[in-house]
């Protein structure tokens, strides 16, 4: 058998020849630059980062390139990348309400302080497709307006003020913050842990099961209380240096969904909420993400566990696309050993089956004589 | 008042980190070189490497681990003994050596005029106009709702 795992590395070598000439395309097009994917395919390189789990740009746009375009191979490839580099640490908490807004509604209040802000979004397009733009396009410039000083309180703290809404949960100085890629996962998952799972997790898995809550299983009565998208400073505690120091600003979506209200004998009702956040542009993202967060709460809720966007084990075992597509697509590398022995045993069984089955009907065929 | 001294110049070297994180390479480069820098030796390497980032539990609560970002540092230390940090998003490792520089120099006493004045001054400038520019491009979408007046009768 082991003949049959020798043979190929001509084919491999051609195959992978082949395939970098498929990649290329026709070669009086001009080739791809990694900044015409970073500026112009933005909201994929955005979407490689976040399940990629690795804030850069470039690094995606090439993974992107080098994919041709595949988003989990893309994904799978800077997650590979990640673990070739040592990590220096773990930053300081970014703070959402200091964002750089470039993006910011509220489906829940009109009139919300600092205002409703669309910034580049496809709402209100009529997603016709756009014929000038398989010719060269030249957009008008973006127009300008006065910006306010005013601050842009986030929907939940507004909400949090009154005591109308469960406040966040507080960070428990003695435990660690969970980190998935250091522990193997166990259950039951704190949220730390489940929100780390969910943002890295398939937007399409997510997409599904924040849906299949919308439609009843698992239902948690959401409102989007605000989605905002913008740059946010990143400070690292640097131990040689002896303070947290400015990194930069990464450019986040975040996504504060409202849910139904519970209380208690002991506790007057309040509205309770699900999060979402996620690297780059990523709207649909960050709403699936924080559906399931909301469902995902039910045990601690003491809901009654009826569906599978409510099953963390379920959801968080099988958000995973690069571990997803490693178990399904390993079924296409060689099984020939596995498969002769399945064949081998089939062919016994059937054996035996045609064996018994020629005995009994042998007294029958007396009979017939 | 030493404390007070103490915090004032880690307030002073963090702005600059912040003008210099947020600033192309190519341009503290062009700045790096109308002064006369002196000389100064390699403390740490430049080196690429990782970073968890971290967000909180509904924006103010507890932090969870969100992704991680490549990052590059290193550190250099002046003939007269200064040491600088160079700490950034990415992976350009000559960006974070001219941070570390810089940082070195903001500490000097002989170079911190010329570093603010003919640096960090002209990136801060260029890093506060590209947000004004992106603020006014943002506010341009802002909503202005107005009520439709019903007609009476």
């Amino acid at each position: 058998m082991y003949v049959a795992v020798k043979g190929g590395e001509r084919a491999i070598e051609n195959a992978h020849r082949l395939l970098a000439h498929e990649r290329r395309g026709d070669r009086d097009v001009p080739e791809l630059s990694l900044a015409q994917i970073s500026g112009q395919l933005s909201l994929g390189v955005d979407r490689v980062m976040t399940e990629g789990s690795l804030y850069d740009r470039e690094l995606a746009a090439l993974a992107l390139k080098q994919a041709r375009g595949d988003m989990i191979e893309a994904i799978f490839l800077v997650r590979a990348f990640r673990a070739t580099l040592p990590r220096f640490g773990a930053t300081e908490p970014v703070d959402t309400g200091q964002m750089q807004v470039r993006r910011r509604i509220s489906s829940t209040f009109k009139d919300v302080p600092g205002g409703q802000i669309l910034g580049p979004t496809f709402d209100y397009t009529h997603r016709l497709l756009d014929p000038q733009l398989a010719e060269t396009s030249l957009p008008e410039p973006p127009a300008a307006a006065e910006a306010s000083n005013a601050t842009m309180p986030r929907v939940t703290d507004i909400l949090g003020r009154d005591g109308l809404i469960e406040p966040s949960p507080r960070a428990d100085a003695g435990s660690p913050v969970g980190d998935l890629t250091r522990e193997p996962l166990g259950f039951p998952a704190d949220r730390d842990l489940r929100l780390q799972n969910l943002a890295r997790a398939d937007e399409g898995f997510l997409l599904a099961l924040g849906y299949s809550t919308q439609r009843g299983y698992g239902r948690s009565h959401p409102f989007a209380g605000e989605i905002r998208l913008g740059e946010v400073e990143v400070e690292f505690m640097a131990e040689d240096v002896g303070f947290a120091v400015p990194l930069g600003a990464v450019t986040l979506t975040e996504c504060q969904m409202i849910n139904q209200f519970k209380g208690s004998a002991t506790e007057a009702p309040c509205f309770t909420r699900g999060y979402g956040l996620a690297f780059g542009h990523s709207e649909r993202k960050t709403m699936s993400m924080a559906l399931v967060d909301r469902s995902l709460r039910a045990r601690e809720l003491d809901e009654e566990i009826v569906a599978p966007a409510q099953d963390e084990e379920f959801v968080m075992s099988h958000s995973d696309n690069v571990q997803a597509t490693g178990f399904v697509e390993h079924l296409k590398l060689p099984h020939y050993v596995d498969f002769q022995s399945e064949l081998g045993l089939l062919r016994k069984l059937r054996k035996e089956f045609l064996d018994a089955a020629a005995d009994t009907s042998e007294p029958m065929q007396e009979a017939a004589e | 008042m030493n404390v007070a001294n103490e915090n004032g110049k880690q307030a002073q070297r963090k702005a600059a980190m912040t003008v210099l994180a947020h600033s192309e390479a190519a341009e503290i480069a062009r700045r790096l070189d109308s002064i006369v820098v002196p000389a100064y030796e390699i403390l740490r390497e430049p080196e690429n490497g990782l970073v968890m980032l971290r967000g909180r539990i509904g924006g103010d609560g507890a932090p969870f681990n969100l992704g991680e970002a490549t990052v590059s540092r290193a550190a250099v230390r002046l003939a007269t003994g200064e040491v600088g940090f160079g700490y950034v998003l990415g992976r350009d490792r000559r960006k974070a050596q001219m941070i570390a520089l810089c940082d070195a120099l903001v500490q000097s006493h002989e170079f911190a005029e010329a570093v603010e004045e003919n640096v960090l001054t002209p990136l801060r400038a260029t890093m506060v106009s590209e947000q004004d520019r992106r603020a006014a491009e943002t506010a341009a979408t802002r909503v202005d709702f107005y009520t439709m007046v019903r007609g009476e009768g």
